[in-house]
Order: structure tokens, then sequence, then C-alpha cells
């Protein structure tokens, strides 16, 4: 209940911490067939080179529209998609690997140490599994405990996301479920290992409002509690305010723009996450948005030309975008950076 | 009746004159375990040129009331009591035949979802042509109809040479647009929009929105959107209407429900939608699960999870009273629920 009462630490990153995850010039590039026995020669570059870092404990907002690349981002930290390039260091207490680089046995132990929950809680659970053997799942598959030992500790999950009394869950089906329910379950399944990075992908964009709080204010209570680390992604930029410490803006496969959720919120720098954070509907009708009109939709990202992604839609292109490849991530007061070459003249 | 181009553009507005009425409407969905009451007793006034939003979460019934507004129910629907009445007349004497003629030229809907609205086989002009065909045989040529088809493109903001295109070619946004002039095509009193914008990005939507305000205040006409999405009713409608289990709980200006909501549940719907903008405000969680309709509770239909609720709940179910200003609200308890506020801080 009080989960979403405090504020996220203003500084939930200190300096000089190591890390959980380091991403360093990830890239996914999808080749666009042209025929059976024809090499590939166009691709999409869904994940087109992003450097972040995520800290222990730490929630980190991954937002953009459809296409942008998000949810590739995202499998590709938990190791359900294989990276086309660059390293993502996971290091989590004595272990440290470059999950890009796990292999053969070693994906089974680094994969009790992530887990992922997805956005449709209706396909994302077997229909003919109890919730029991549905939570126990990943016990059974890491050869945890005897079978008494995982009944009591799914007992003790199921009491923890608030399916109370959670004996009467146990040996019940998802169908008999309603969907917050059956959210509840995958955050449980996701938990039952004490994982200690989670990829959410669009958790509660399938719930109804009155659900989506508990849901919400369940996963940040538990985040604190035992010290998960979340990369949230989410189109819903007032539900990332309400569930990370920092977010970051992606547009075409790059990201634009990361830092402190209320730093972008306050004082968004980069023309494209000018324009999304004025596109959100208010829900105050005595509130008058000032739009910021950018040109067009989002294009696709087959071969992108090597200047900024966003130079077609941007108000602000001038000559230096033109000429000049993509521009890096720079950082712009405290730990908040802006890909773009004409942020200080735009400010 | 010849359908020129100046009808769709301007109509002679009264703004106090009703144009659609729903009148302590009642519906049921036969299935298996017995009846679903998926509408009750619900009622309220659209005039012309007003926009009028429903909100409510899923199974609130406002799908089943857009559905009934343009008798488009599944077989299973049963309605059991109460009228709909459009321009004083009541939809359901209607004929099949008489109401299929309505469809479009009075009554259009957007639907939600814009893919599964177009046949994916047929080029898109030529599916706006059909509905122009049946509303306008033998007054509009080939070319008339062609020239009107172009001008609704343009005015959604389609270049009029996607009209030869098939619907796999639009985007997400640009096939929301088409549905829109397909919606205009015969310049309908009332358009009912069902999460017109609900499958698409944020930057999108707001482009949409836009351009339906803006044609609705062109055209004089009027329009119910349909949303779970508050922050998108606030911005777009006169009217706000709050549905909860069936039932209507909540009615009145946007302005005044947002500012002072009265029911409980609209209280905490409101108070449950995060925004960007303002102070970061603690959100109100609802507590509990929307009510089953094969069993809804008895009285008040929201009391099991209500913080006001009281013996008199859960017998007696409140009538929609006027408070004021067209503001009506169905509950026992809403002189309390500024004391909500309150309540919630401690």
């Amino acid at each position: 209940m009080t989960a979403l009462e405090t504020p996220p630490s203003t500084d939930p990153q200190p300096r000089g911490k190591v890390p959980l995850l380091e991403i360093r010039d990830l890239e996914m590039k999808f080749p666009i067939s042209r025929g059976l026995f024809r090499a590939p020669v166009d691709f999409v570059h869904a994940v087109d080179g992003i450097n972040f870092e995520i800290a222990p404990g730490e929630s980190l907002g991954l937002v953009g529209e459809s296409g942008c690349g998000k949810s590739t981002t995202g499998r590709m930290l938990v190791k359900l998609a294989e990276p086309t390039g660059g390293s993502v260091m996971f290091r989590d207490k004595e272990y440290e690997r470059d999950v890009a680089k796990v292999k053969g046995r070693e994906v089974k132990e680094f994969r009790r140490r992530v887990q992922m929950i997805f956005q449709d809680p209706y396909e994302s659970m077997n229909p003919r599994r109890t919730i029991f053997d549905t939570v126990s799942e990943p016990l059974a598959v890491q050869k945890v405990g005897s079978i008494p030992e995982r009944e009591t500790r799914v007992l003790e999950l199921l009491r923890l996301v608030g399916l109370t009394p959670p004996e009467n869950f146990l040996f019940r089906y998802p169908h008999e479920l309603s969907g917050g329910q059956r959210q509840r379950v995958a955050i449980a399944r996701a938990l039952v290992m004490s994982p200690s990075f989670i990829v959410a992908d669009e958790p509660t964009s399938m719930l109804d409002v009155s659900i989506r709080i508990s849901i919400m204010e369940l996963m940040a209570g538990l985040a604190r509690e035992f010290q998960v680390s979340y990369l949230y992604i989410t189109h819903d930029l007032a539900v990332a305010r309400y569930m990370c410490d920092r977010i970051a803006v992606m547009y075409l496969g790059k990201i634009v723009e990361i830092g402190p959720t209320e730093e972008i919120l306050a004082r968004p720098k980069h023309p494209y996450t000018r324009a999304l954070l004025s596109a959100v509907p208010v829900p105050d009708p005595t509130i008058r948005r000032t739009p910021v009109e950018i040109k067009g939709g989002i294009s696709k990202a087959v071969n992108p030309p090597p200047e900024c992604r966003f130079i077609e839609r941007c108000p602000f292109a001038a000559e230096v975008c033109r000429t000049n490849p993509h521009p890096p991530l720079e950082e712009q007061g405290d730990r908040h950076f802006v890909a773009c070459y004409r942020v200080a003249e735009i400010g | 009746m010849t359908l020129s181009l100046q009808d769709l553009e301007s109509r002679e507005v009264d703004r106090t004159r009703p144009l659609l009425e729903v009148d302590r409407f009642v519906m049921h969905y036969k299935i298996k375990a017995g009846a679903v009451s998926a509408v009750d007793d619900v009622s309220f006034t659209i005039h012309e040129g007003e926009a009028v939003g429903l909100v409510g979460e899923s199974g609130c019934g406002k799908t089943s009331i857009a559905l009934s507004l343009l008798r488009l129910l599944p077989a299973n629907a049963q309605h059991i009591s109460g009228e709909i009445r459009l321009n004083g007349e009541n939809l359901f004497f209607l004929s099949p035949e008489e109401m299929r003629r309505r469809r479009w030229k009075e009554i259009a809907m957007v639907f939600q979802g814009a893919m599964n609205s177009w046949n994916p086989v047929y080029r898109v002009g030529d599916q706006i042509r059909e509905a122009l065909d049946t509303h306008y045989r033998g007054v509009m040529n080939y070319d008339e109809q062609r020239t009107h088809m172009e001008k609704l493109f343009s005015s959604v903001g389609l270049p009029p040479s996607m009209l030869d295109r098939y619907p796999h070619e639009f985007s997400g946004g640009m096939r929301q647009r088409a549905v829109i002039a397909m919606a205009l095509s015969c310049g309908p009193q009332l358009i009912i929009a069902d999460e017109p914008t609900t499958a698409l990005d944020v930057i999108v939507q707001d482009q949409i929105l836009k351009e339906l305000k803006r044609i609705q205040a062109d055209m004089g006409m009027s329009i119910v959107y349909i949303s779970h999405d508050i922050a998108v009713i606030a911005e777009v409608t006169d009217s706000l209407g709050v549905m909860y289990a069936g039932n209507l709980v909540e009615y009145g200006p946007t302005a005044q429900v947002f500012a002072r909501p009265r029911h409980p549940y609209a209280y905490l719907l409101l108070r449950s939608t995060p925004s960007i903008s303002g102070p970061r405000r603690q959100l109100a969680p609802l507590k509990g699960e929307p009510p089953d309709l094969l069993n809804p509770p008895t009285g008040c239909r929201f009391h099991p999870r209500c913080p006001f609720a009281t013996e008199r709940c859960v017998v007696e179910q409140p009538p929609l009273e006027d408070i004021g200003d067209g503001h009506r609200v169905a509950c026992w308890h809403h002189d309390e629920v500024p004391e909500l506020e309150a309540a919630l801080q401690r």
C-alpha cells in the first residue's frame, strides 16, 4: 500500500558503484530475405549500437513508440534473442559474464539470475498447467529443492504477490483467474528463483486502470524488498514516472535521451522526447497542453542512413545534422544524456 | 435529396436539442450459465454538437451501449426494457431495413482496432464507395463519388491517392484516419467512436484526436467517445459518463466531474490515473476485482469495493440523482465523497 507513496530516491546509481548490467554497443540487425538462396542485402536495424547501465536495485524505464526496438533490447538482455553485436556485462556478486557470450550449459546458470514478465497474462501461461506447476517450473528446471520444499516456496510467493489464501490458488488453472490475478502469478513465477534482474515488457498495459495501480505497487514494493533491478519497457510515460528511477527514450534503434525520471519529464531536451511528452493526454480538463509539432510518422529502420535517425521529422534539423553521423549521447547536466547536435541552441 | 458537399461542412446546430436519448435502457447477454446483466438502467442524453465520453473498465457495459445504439448486438443479446431514441424515434421499433438506412447516414461508428474494420481484398476507396452507393444510389454519379471521397480524405489528412490503395498499405494511424473518413462519408449527425486511438502510438493518437475534434466542431456533429483512457476523454469531451458494472454511476459536464467527482468509483478511478504533469501525487488504488455480472451484487453494484458502503448500499440501489448543473450521481453517500480525500491521506 505504501509502495508508490515515496518517490524513488533521486540518486539510485551512485557513481563508482559497480553496475549490475553494462550494455556496450548492443546491436540487433534482422536480415530481410529476398529469396531462399540469396544472401540478404537489407537489414532492419532494430537496435543500433546502444549503451547504458543498470545499477543494482535500480529500475530503468525504456520508452518509445512501437517498432523503436525497446522489446528487442529487453529480449537480448535475458538471452531470448542473440545480439548481432556488442556486449552485455552482467555482474551479480561473484558472477560476471558477457551475456552475449554465454553458451551451452552456462545458459541455465545465467537464467537463475534473470527473469522476464510479459505483457499478456493470457498468453504467457500454459493453460493446461496449474498455478503450482507454472510458478514452480523454474525450480524444477534448475533442480532446486524437493517437491514439498517447492510447494512451501510457491505458497510463500503467492502470499507475497497478494494471492491469498495461497492454498486456494495452488491447483487452479489460468482460465479460472482474472487478468490481474494472472499477472500476479507471472510476477510470482519471475521471483521464485530470487533473480537480481527482471525485464518487464509492458506488464500492466493489458490491465484495467484500477488493477494496474495495484500491480505497479506490488512490483515497486517487491523490487525494494528484494533489491531486484528492472528494465521496465513501456510506451506509457505516466506509468514509467511511477515505476522508474531513470528513463531512456528510444527512437528507431537508438537511445536519444536518458536520465533521471523527473529530470526527463521536467526538462526534456531531445526534440523527439519533447514531442512525445507533449502528445501525452493529461487526465485534467483544465490543463491545455502546448503541442510540439513533428512531421510524419515513424519510419522503418531498414538500412537507415548514417545521419541522425530523427532528422526527417525534426523541426530543428540543420546543416550540422545532415553532414554528421548520428549524434552520440552527451551529458547535459547531472546524469542527463542527450543525443542531439543542436541541444544547446534549441535549449 | 441531393447530398451536396456543403451539407458536410456546416449544419444548423441547436445545442439544446436532444439528438440521442438513452432512456432507462436495460440489456442482457444470454449465456449457458444464465443472463449477464451487461447494461442496467442507463439513461443519458446527447445534444446536437455535443461530445460525450463514456469511461469505465472492461466489462462495464460501455461497448454494449455503443453496439445497442447501432443495433449491432450479437444474437445472444436481449433488449429487456427501456428506449433508445434518435431524433425522437425509438430505434427498437425500426425494422432491420429501416435501421440499415440510418447507419452511416445518421449514426456512424469508428470501431476499435482499425485493422479489422477493413476488408483486406478491396481497395479502401471502393469500400467507402459501397457506403455511398447504399445511401446515395442514383444521387451521386461515379465521378461525384470520387470527388466526394477525395475531399473526405483531405479533410482527415490523407493524400487522395491513397483511395486506390489496399488496407495493408496503410500504417496504423493512416488506417484509423481512413476509418474516420468512412464514418464521415454520409455526413452523419452522430459518430460513435469506440476506443478510436487505443492501438496507436501516443504522437499519432494526439494527431487523430485533434483531427476528430476539429471535424466535429466544423461539421456540428455529435460524438460519443468510448474509452478506458480517462486522459483521452478529459481532453475531447463536453460531458462525461462513468460506468461501473453495467450502471451509469456518474454523469455531468466533463470539467465538473473531473474537478468534483462525487461517486466513490469515479473518484477512485480519476485518482488512480497516473499523469506526467503536475506534482507526482499518490495514486489511490481500488481494492478487489470487478463483480461477476451473472450474479451482480445486490443494492449498489460498487458496494463490495466501496470505502463508504453501509447497510443501505447493500440492499437498495441508489438512483442517478441530479446534484445541480446537470451533474448526476448514483450514490447514497455522495455528500461524503469529498471526505474520501482526507480519509485516503491518513
